[in-house]
């Protein structure tokens, strides 16, 4: 069977800082936007990318180390993602009520 | 065919993160973060935890941004506008991020380079069942810890989002 790629490519293995340098890439990415954006929900979706950037390597290091440790914690981050979601969005409903606005800078009643 | 596919959901993974970091709507970013999640799962797959896969797919990619989703539909707030007061963080940013990715890729090279690399079925202790023993023996306490924070986190956001509190 003709193939593109020489059939050593399909044997080839995935060096561990790969996943590591890919979960880094997605950090920095989350912590860019949390930065640079102005819109509330966006800077809280950056926050989700974050974490599932550490979630990577935590699941990364339980394949290295051969222990199903590593998947419990990003299991735990998993749970706490989804309460502080539920938390954090009521509470950003709560501010568009009194505020009718998402800019994170007309949110300065705490500055000072 | 394990490297093709790390590339391929790394890439779509990145893509995914850079788009949502860029686009203007709320809604398009949640979409790019849903790409996100799915291609993470994949690669979840490959590194053998079936479990934390599904469990990925099922909270983040279901409940996590349904819930976001809803949220930007009640807003309906629309694109966001450009601010002029975000000053020390342009300026003072991207260098900042250069420099920690810089030195984070350093130092997992340096440090993790010489680890064997990650082979697909290796590693088979990520099933459901394995993962549950786990969690029901050594991590009950977590465990247990866990469900009264998801408790408060209930009743705080039933709180929170009261129409009648003011």
């Amino acid at each position: 069977m003709y193939s593109l790629f020489p059939p050593e490519f399909f044997k080839l293995t995935i060096p561990l800082p790969g996943y590591l340098i890919l979960s880094a890439i997605l950090f920095t990415i989350g912590v860019a936007t949390f930065l640079f954006r102005r819109n509330v929900i966006t800077v809280f979706m950056a926050i989700e990318l974050m974490l599932n950037a550490v979630n990577l390597t935590f699941v990364t290091f339980s394949n290295h180390f051969g222990k199903v440790d590593g998947q419990i914690f990003s299991f735990f981050v998993m749970v706490v993602a989804a309460a502080e979601a539920a938390v954090g969005l009521a509470i950003i409903l709560m501010v568009f009520r009194n505020r009718s606005t998402l800019q994170i800078d007309d949110f300065d009643t705490l500055k000072n | 065919m394990d490297l093709v596919l790390f590339l391929t959901f790394a890439l779509i993974a990145v893509a995914c993160a850079i788009n949502m970091s860029l686009q203007r709507h709320p809604v398009s970013s949640a979409l790019s973060l849903i790409g996100v999640m799915v291609s993470l799962a994949v690669l979840y797959v490959l590194l053998g935890a079936e479990f934390i896969a599904a469990a990925q797919l099922v909270v983040y990619s279901g409940a996590i941004m349904v819930l976001f989703v809803f949220v930007i539909m009640l807003l309906n707030t629309g694109a966001e506008k450009m601010s002029k007061k975000a000053g020390t963080a342009h300026f003072l940013g991207f260098p900042l991020l250069v420099i920690l990715l810089a030195v984070a890729s350093w130092v997992i090279t340096n440090a993790t380079s010489a680890m064997k690399p990650v082979k697909f079925g290796a590693f088979t202790g990520g099933g459901p069942r394995e993962v549950g023993w786990e969690l029901f023996t050594r991590y009950l306490l977590p465990f247990e810890v866990t469900s009264i924070l998801i408790l408060i986190a209930i009743a705080g956001a039933y709180r929170l989002a009261n129409k009648e509190m003011d």
